[in-house]
């Protein structure tokens, strides 16, 4: 009898080429998902070493960091700079013969949205990419992480990756959300219980009811901040749910390719008694909707709490917490309701995707952002985007006074011109609050895609529960 | 990738604790296509005024410290992301080798792939290379990875650790991408199993 394993064990288990005993794996890599900025190094070294794609097949790259998210982007960018990566790409994927889609594409978007949107991403599978929210992909039941600069070229090169086995770590969400209590509220809040070093060293498996009952949309949503939790990569053991979404997907295996998928895919789950080298548990019942206050991911509350002392913290972080305060401008003891904000941004891979939109949707309509307040939607990819304004959506954000952008990562990063001004406060559905992440000196509380939306109508971060049940007035 | 064998250099020192790797280079910096040419936007906040003049008291800037090849600096060196423009910026500017208590562990592999020897040592011995490099270009320290020592400019010598494969890689200045290479025939064997395997990947 073989001894029970994990799925991060089996998914690890068949892709290994080759295990040294000092304990140096070589990884098979199924899927290279490729972005402007961390690659064009790559390629170049690739040349320089008269190198070529070993699988330009299993190759896939998009420009989503750098693109400007307004009308007229495919005749060119303005910025310098942002224009020779985006060329340098459309380049690289023309010479190495890999698939990709231009911005012109309506295909194009954030590359760990378009990924499963294609069916590049499937169960069971090994997907990495110069990028460490490549987590998201883990949501599928595949193991998939982010990779420096030299590691793409290595992957590119050579389709495999070297690699330390990680240490396994369960994640166990049980019970039923509460309403109005999302995915971004579940992955938040595990952030806040372990610390944003919390996961360091491991793979982290979610599982439990409230994370079988999430949608794909949603499950992708936990898995993307899996990194901001310190782990490389977070992973959803795939169910019915699961190959639903992939059935179908231009990419996803069909016909007797896909019955034979099936079978594999239908093993991949944890066994019983494997060993977890840690192991988490949190109630669905005790989450709540919740809001950042500071500067990392784990500086988290439920919305119904008080801005914290920074005294209050034990040793070292004391003097971070305040830091933390002074940069975002707040005083300990207010009320997280009470604190006003000039902008809304809605997309980025944590919540770009169009259940997303139909969530902040339901919420604005009929209602309207706050006089001052600045609001922006920008899809994760072009078909989210058509849906969107298929479905009436895109309408709904308009009437309520929101920008209606193309796809990219926009002002998640700040590396378009899609940027807060220095002071200004933004409730934000993407996964970054760092100093200066949405631009020099601006300030994001990340939020929910309804918790950003609530809080774009009454201008200060807002308690969903509480808005929902007042009249709406038009 | 170039070799690294024997240094005997200049050390600068840099006393910060947790130098992240938005310090070493911030993201505007992200845009380039190249691994060259960000030598001199190394530490650019803590380098150059807002107007783009040099601080005169930031070490680099200091006339004994600017050929510096060497960096002894504080705990937990090079957190942050995973920029692989942060080695880049350090190798472009000269350094070749980093001595601290710790490093991140992404940018400490992220060094090992462009020719840099960071070197984990207790806080003792970091503290005595921390007051030599003070001494100015006069004090060279020598970084040896053969046998795994460093020595200060008066002679006292530090044994580090260093992962095996990584120690050859980087004396031989061979790229994993290289050695990899040189399994050709285990990844086909793999691909051949995989194909009837898993046909749809
Ligand atoms: S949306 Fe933000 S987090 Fe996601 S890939 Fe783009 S920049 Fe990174």
């Amino acid at each position: 009898m073989t001894a029970p394993t994990t799925l991060y064990d089996k998914i690890w288990d068949a892709h290994l080429v080759e295990n040294a005993a000092d304990g140096t794996a070589l990884l098979y890599i199924d899927r290279h998902l490729v972005h402007e900025v961390t690659s064009p190094q790559a390629f170049e070294g690739l040349r320089l070493a008269g190198r070529t794609v070993r699988c330009p097949e299993k190759t896939i790259a998009v420009p989503d960091h750098n693109v400007p998210t307004t009308e007229g982007r495919e005749k060119g960018i303005e910025n310098e700079e942002s224009r020779i990566q985006v060329d340098e790409l459309d380049k690289n994927a023309r010479d190495f013969g890999i698939h990709y889609y231009p911005v012109s594409d309506i295909r194009q978007g954030i590359v760990h949205i378009i990924g499963p949107e294609q069916g590049w991403t499937l169960p069971g599978m090994t997907i990495v990419c110069g990028d460490s929210h490549t987590a998201t992909h883990g949501a599928f039941g595949a193991l998939a992480h982010g990779i420096g600069t030299s590691e793409v070229e290595h992957v590119l090169a050579t389709q495999t990756l070297i690699q330390r086995k990680a240490k396994n770590m369960k994640v166990e969400i049980s019970g039923k959300l509460p309403p109005w209590v999302t995915a971004k509220d579940i992955t938040l809040s595990v952030i806040g219980a372990t610390g944003t070093a919390g996961g360091t060293g491991h793979v982290i498996e979610y599982c439990g009811e409230a994370i079988r009952e999430l949608s794909m949309e949603g499950r992708m949503t936990v898995c993307n901040m899996a990194i901001e939790g310190g782990a490389r990569a977070g992973l959803i053991a795939p169910d019915e749910k699961t190959f639903a979404y992939v059935k179908g997907r231009p990419h996803a295996p069909k016909g007797a390719a896909w019955e034979a998928a099936m079978a594999w895919w239908k093993t991949l789950k944890s066994d019983d008694g494997a060993h977890w080298d840690k192991v988490v548990t949190i109630r669905a019942e005790d989450i709540a909707p919740v809001v950042t206050w500071g500067t990392s991911p784990e500086d988290v509350l439920p919305i119904t709490a008080d801005v914290p002392d920074p005294a209050s913290f034990p040793g070292g972080k004391a003097g971070a917490a305040k830091r933390s305060l002074d940069y975002m401008g707040l005083k300990p003891g207010m009320k997280l309701t009470d604190i006003a904000i000039d902008a809304v941004f809605i997309g980025s891979c944590t919540n770009g995707r169009i259940e997303d939109l139909r969530a902040a949707a339901g919420v604005l309509r009929g209602r309207r952002l706050a006089p001052g307040v600045r609001g922006m939607v920008v899809p994760g990819s072009g078909l989210v985007r058509a849906q969107a304004e298929e479905e009436g959506l895109a309408q709904v954000f308009l009437d309520a006074g929101f920008e209606w952008r193309l796809a990219g990562c926009s002002m998640c990063l700040g590396m378009n011109p899609d940027q807060l001004a220095p002071g200004e406060r933004c409730a934000a559905t993407s996964n970054r609050n760092f100093e200066g992440r949405m631009g020099r000196g601006g300030r994001t509380h990340l939020m929910s895609p309804v918790m950003a939306a609530a809080a774009g109508v009454t201008g200060r971060l807002t308690d969903i529960r509480e808005l929902m049940t007042a009249p709406a007035d038009a | 990738m170039d070799k690294f064998t024997q240094l005997t250099g200049i050390a600068a020192p840099m006393p910060l604790v947790n130098i992240d790797t938005d310090m070493i280079i911030p993201k505007q910096y992200l845009k380039t296509i190249k691994r060259t040419g960000l030598g001199i936007h190394l530490f650019d906040e803590m380098r150059y005024t807002l107007d783009g003049a040099e601080t005169p008291d930031f070490i680099l800037n200091q006339p004994a410290y600017r050929e510096a090849e060497i960096l002894i600096a504080g705990d937990n060196f090079g957190c942050g992301s995973s920029r692989e423009h942060a080695p880049w910026a350090l190798l472009d500017f000269g350094i070749r080798c980093v001595i601290s208590t710790s490093f991140a562990d992404i940018f400490y592999n992220n060094c090992f792939k462009n020719g840099i020897l960071p070197v984990v040592l207790p806080q003792e011995a970091v503290d005595i290379l921390m007051d030599d490099a003070s001494k100015g270009a006069n004090a060279r320290i020598s970084v040896d990875l053969e046998t795994q020592t460093v020595t200060s400019s008066d002679g006292q010598v530090f044994e580090f650790e260093v992962d095996p494969f990584k120690k050859h890689c980087l004396m031989n200045g061979l790229d994993d991408i290289g050695l990899t290479l040189e399994k050709v025939s285990a990844i086909d064997a793999f691909e051949a199993t995989a194909q009837t395997r898993f046909p749809w990947a």
